[in-house]
């Protein structure tokens, strides 16, 4: 584990996202066009939705948006370029980037969508505490679980649709947790109400990363 | 397989098929007879979840050694577990019908088993997807392996922070406090090995029979 090398590999993903300003200009778009059709399909009545459904609608817009820019993290890239990495780093180490760069990025992506949500439809967020903690954990929770199927996507031929199939099932968990969470902020219920949901995002979070670092090595030898 | 495991699983369930169905059960409210249904459905999940075990420890087996007999049992054990996993769905909606009133209830742990069974069908369909064959094991045991991490939390925490119609989750009382009295255990506890043993031994056949299309594959003549 060489702290230098992980540095240099986020930062070369960060340039080349900042170069390549057509994914991210597309990225926001599809948030904005998401958000725009829930907003379409749901303001007739603006104050019509219940919290329930406000959670489930944003987290399922999240999910949507975070495992399509995620999923590019290994999908998509060159040959070259995995044969280049293999020669500079270790699998440990790039899968330790690959996953703090998608968490960054997801933050960056349910910042956003928390943002357009308000905008659009309407802010009805009560505990903030207890929805920015669900929004950092579950953040992580995603990116450290899709960028592992990313990677086991990325070897097959059909790839775009192994990832849907193989990743929903593995993020209903981290998804559940976070709407239920939402969902105790939205209602204004004591912060106890929630703890046991915020921990076991965390929990989760810990599995899914400890079994990424040790089975990314697999993936990645071939 | 050692035959006489296997003569004891259907001495096992032919006593659980009669005694099952003929010998006494307590009377309980809205359960009534349907209770004899315990002797059917839950051996189906200890089933299911025995063989996805044993498939995860031959994906980790094979991570470790790699050979492509220990891929094939790994496969082996998770098909049956899948064929359980369905029975078990089915034996519970059967269930359900007649005593919460509808075969899909929204029930927590119903739909964590749905949940279950998703992950190891999209597993099937990783590796159907898969041409080389050394890949093919190598990606699905990681797959296999992390899959079953993240359904840990679906069938054993989630089921317990919420409501669940089971026993054992929002307040209702366990199995050991459940009136699974001593006349129930006597079958019960019979019924999950004897169902087991049974999985056991359609997966040594499927093992068996890809052992054979093998050999057949190296020498056609």
């Amino acid at each position: 584990m060489n702290a230098t090398v992980i540095i240099a590999l986020i930062r070369k993903e960060f340039l080349l996202e900042l170069r390549r300003k057509s994914v991210i200009a597309g990225l926001g778009l599809y948030l904005f066009s998401l958000i725009f059709i829930c907003y379409l399909t749901f303001s007739l009545k603006a104050n019509s939705i219940t919290p329930a459904t406000w959670s489930a609608l944003f987290w399922l817009t999240m999910l949507f948006s975070v495992v399509n820019s995620v999923a590019k993290s290994f999908i998509g890239e060159k040959r070259g370029v995995f044969i280049y990495l293999y020669t500079i780093a270790s699998p440990q180490q790039i899968i330790v980037a690959k996953i703090l760069y998608n968490t960054l990025l997801c933050w960056l992506i349910t910042l956003a969508g928390y943002l357009l949500f308000s905008v659009f439809i309407f802010n009805p967020v009560q505990d903030n505490l207890v929805f920015f903690g669900a929004l950092f954990l579950a953040s992580i929770g995603f990116s450290t679980t899709l960028s592992l199927i990313s990677g086991i996507a990325s070897k097959a031929n059909n790839s775009n649709v192994l990832m849907a199939v193989l990743s929903f099932p593995v993020v209903i968990s981290v998804l559940l947790m976070a709407i239920r969470a939402t969902k105790n902020s939205l209602d204004g219920l004591d912060r106890s109400a929630s703890t046991d949901e915020l921990l076991n995002l965390l929990a989760i979070n810990c599995i899914a990363g400890a079994l990424g670092y040790i089975l990314f090595p697999y993936i990645w030898r071939s | 397989m050692k035959s006489w495991l296997k003569i004891l699983g259907i001495v096992l369930l032919l006593y659980v098929h009669t005694a099952g169905l003929l010998m006494d059960v307590p009377r309980l409210a809205i359960l009534n007879e349907t209770v004899r249904a315990l002797y059917f459905h839950v051996p189906m999940w200890f089933g299911m979840v025995l063989l996805y075990m044993l498939s995860v420890y031959y994906s980790i087996h094979y991570l470790r050694k790699p050979n492509p007999d220990t891929d094939s049992k790994s496969v082996a054990y998770a098909h049956v577990g899948t064929a359980f996993g369905i029975l078990g769905i089915i034996t519970g909606m059967l269930w359900a019908n007649y005593t919460w009133g509808s075969p899909w209830h929204g029930d927590p742990k119903q739909n964590g088993a749905a949940i279950a069974l998703l992950v190891y069908l999209a597993y099937f369909v990783l590796r159907g997807s898969l041409e080389n064959e050394e890949q093919r094991a190598r990606l699905s045991a990681v797959y296999n392996i992390f899959a079953f991490a993240a359904m840990i939390p679906l069938i054993f925490i989630i089921p317990r922070l919420t409501d669940s119609m089971h026993p054992g989750s929002g307040g209702n009382p366990g199995f050991n406090a459940y009136d699974l009295d001593s006349r129930m255990r006597l079958v019960f506890y019979p019924a999950v090995i004897g169902w087991f043993i049974i999985g056991l031994w359609i997966a040594s056949l499927r093992i068996r029979i890809k052992r054979i299309e093998e050999k057949l594959d190296y020498n056609p003549s």
